[in-house]
């Protein structure tokens, strides 16, 4: 088994105030080195708490968080080396120009003046911000930004870059820049985790995935398991005109080959099957006896993964 | 980077000390850049102190008779440019502390948040907040030393300095700056971003206008109760430790208990202003 880069254990965060909040609700992760990793949930999980936590901005109420080996509580300063973070907001220092951001990162943690500068060039370079490297932060548009925020981040070779809503914001041109920018990490050995609320992104680019809903995770694994997990790589939904004898449909749908579940839904029935020649032919008049009236045709997402585990969508 | 702990100390001390030296260097280009507003902003109340007070005023009929504190400044020897020049001294201190630290953590605190990256640097957060004070008290010695020039060129009547001592002079100069860089923290740190315009009312100029500035302490001895009341006031300590260390002529508190409160104030406004700090960088 690879080495947990990421070790979160117990994880519990509640915040005291005139009614306190659980944010972060025993949660359990172990992150392997070398992947991309994503916190999944909806707005208000735990996400950004759970990331605050692990790099050193806030005190758990319980549980430990060790990143590369160094327990964060006892050693924050000594532990913010092995850590990137590109938070929520754009935090660049805005007194100065895109090039200073990241040389003056990269002297805060330790680099000579002549290392700094190297690593300020190469760095502007791969992240494709050479031209703006006078610029100031103020003057950059939100994908730039977003580039500069993770080419800074990465600037003092740390082994974990947090990433906090990375795409929020961004249009779909930047938030594709900015995967291939996440995705070029890899290469460097640079363990990725982020948080996101948007399935696409974290079937996309994550090896790895934790649902996490009211500060808890659902279930954690590969995206594609996830997503077989519903069983069925094929899901009609069948409208109905009367639910009346839906029982007897239901039933008689379960004997077709290559259907592997049937649920009842709104206003009608729900079928997960396996891809195969006919089956949906036989579905649509097997329900026509019963009063079908539409039928919609999905495959399975992490948005059927997450209705299925909460009863509700990502989205509300 | 490789796991730096349990290794032995000196390489833990190194990397804060790169750090720490890493934010000074950050601040000392952004205070480079703005170098014309920083000499506009450090100038600019002295010099119209001391041309409206000591140079216009005194060219007026009777216009000695309209300083409040011509006849002490007489006493003394010396115009009011001598009672003035340690106490602009102080409220150049005092300003420099709140500009450099007030001023930008409630920005920074704020709307911007841009105050991470350097929080998020491997430095002890307490260690943060000290290089502000630190390079905010080198900003006040400047600031400080800009009154000197002024005060010794603009004044009708020329002004009666006279160190005695340049360790003790030495010394109040770093504590009083320190000190204003500290108070810069705490309230940076207390107030709410949206409230720091008010501090100027509420807080900066009613303890420079009691803080002994425009007039020594031991002349308050005829209204007992403000002479008392105002012992509470930091900036009282820096006026009258700068006239003790410049312009002893004029009168000034016992040097021991300038020093004493010095350093009373600065462990005590260091204390709020990281306990502040932390408050705010850590949840
Ligand atoms: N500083 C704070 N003080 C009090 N409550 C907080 C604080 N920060 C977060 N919370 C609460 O904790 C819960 C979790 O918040 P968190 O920001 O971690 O969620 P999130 O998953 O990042 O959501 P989002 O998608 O909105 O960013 C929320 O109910 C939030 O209101
Ligand atoms: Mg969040």
């Amino acid at each position: 088994m690879s080495e947990s880069i990421v070790e979160i254990l117990g994880l519990r965060k509640v915040y005291n105030g005139k009614n306190s909040v659980t944010a972060v609700d025993g949660i359990d992760l172990h992150v392997p080195a070398g992947l991309i990793y994503g916190l999944l949930g909806p707005n208000g999980a735990g996400k950004t708490t759970t990331i605050s936590i692990a790099t050193t901005r806030a005190i758990p109420t319980a549980g430990s968080v060790k990143i590369a080996g160094v327990d964060v509580v006892a050693h924050p300063a000594l532990a913010r080396r092995s850590i990137g973070v590109v938070p929520q907001f754009n935090t660049l220092d805005r007194s100065c120009t895109v090039a200073e951001n990241i040389y003056f990162h990269c002297r805060y943690f330790g680099l000579t003046k002549t290392e700094a500068t190297a690593r300020t060039a190469q760095l502007l370079d791969q992240f494709r911000l050479s031209d703006r490297a006078a610029a100031y932060p103020q003057a950059l548009s939100g994908g730039l930004a977003q580039r500069l925020q993770i080419a800074r981040a990465i600037a003092h070779r740390p082994r974990v870059l947090f990433l906090d809503e990375p795409s929020a914001g961004l249009d779909p041109q930047s938030r594709i820049a900015m995967w291939e920018a996440v995705q070029g990490l890899r290469g460097e050995g640079i363990t990725v985790v982020l948080t996101t609320h948007y399935m696409e992104e974290a079937d996309e680019l994550c090896d790895r995935l934790a649902i996490i809903d009211h500060g808890k995770i659902l279930i954690e694994d590969t995206p594609a398991a996830l997503k077989a997990s519903i069983g069925g790589d094929k899901i009609y939904d069948l409208r109905m005109r009367g639910v009346r004898d839906s029982g007897i449909l239901k039933r008689n749908l379960q004997t077709i080959e290559g259907v592997t579940r049937v649920e009842v839904i709104d206003g009608g029935l729900r079928v997960l099957a396996r891809a195969k020649d006919g089956l949906l032919a036989k579905v649509v008049t097997m329900a026509n006896e019963f009063g079908l009236r539409d039928l919609t045709t999905t495959e399975p997402s992490l948005e059927t993964v997450f209705i299925r585990l909460t009863g509700r969508d990502l989205r509300e | 980077m490789s796991n730096a702990v349990g290794k032995p100390s000196h390489v833990r001390w190194a990397i804060y000390s790169r750090a720490f030296f890493g934010l000074m260097q950050r601040d000392l280009r952004v205070l480079t850049r703005e170098i014309v507003p920083f000499v506009i902003r450090v100038a600019m109340n002295p010099l119209l102190f001391l041309f409206v007070f000591t140079y216009v005023m005194p060219h007026m009929t009777g216009g000695s008779k309209m300083s409040p504190v011509a006849g002490m400044a007489a006493a003394g020897g010396g115009g009011f440019g001598t009672v003035l020049l340690p106490g602009l001294m102080a409220v150049a201190i005092m300003f420099s502390g709140i500009a450099a630290v007030a001023l930008p953590l409630a920005q920074e605190f704020g709307v911007t948040r841009e105050i991470d990256d350097r929080v998020m640097c491997p430095l002890p957060i307490g260690a943060v907040a000290i290089e502000k004070i630190i390079f905010s008290a080198i900003q006040s010695i400047v600031a400080a030393a800009v009154v000197f020039p002024l005060a010794y060129f603009i004044p009708s009547t020329p002004v009666l300095a006279h160190v005695s001592s340049w360790w003790f002079l030495a010394v109040v100069l770093v504590l009083a700056s320190l000190l204003a860089g500290a108070l810069g923290l705490t309230i940076g740190t207390l107030v709410q971003p949206k409230q720091i315009g008010l501090i100027f009312g509420v807080v900066i100029v009613p303890i420079t206008f009691l803080g002994c500035v425009y007039y020594p302490w031991a002349a308050l001895k005829s209204i007992k109760w403000l002479q008392l009341c105002v012992l509470v006031n930091p900036i009282v300590y820096i006026s009258e430790g700068l006239r003790a260390a410049l312009t002893p002529s004029t009168g000034h508190m016992p040097a021991a208990m300038i020093l004493t409160m010095l350093v009373v104030f600065l462990a005590l406004l260091t204390w709020i202003g990281l306990r502040g700090f932390a408050n705010r960088v850590i949840s």
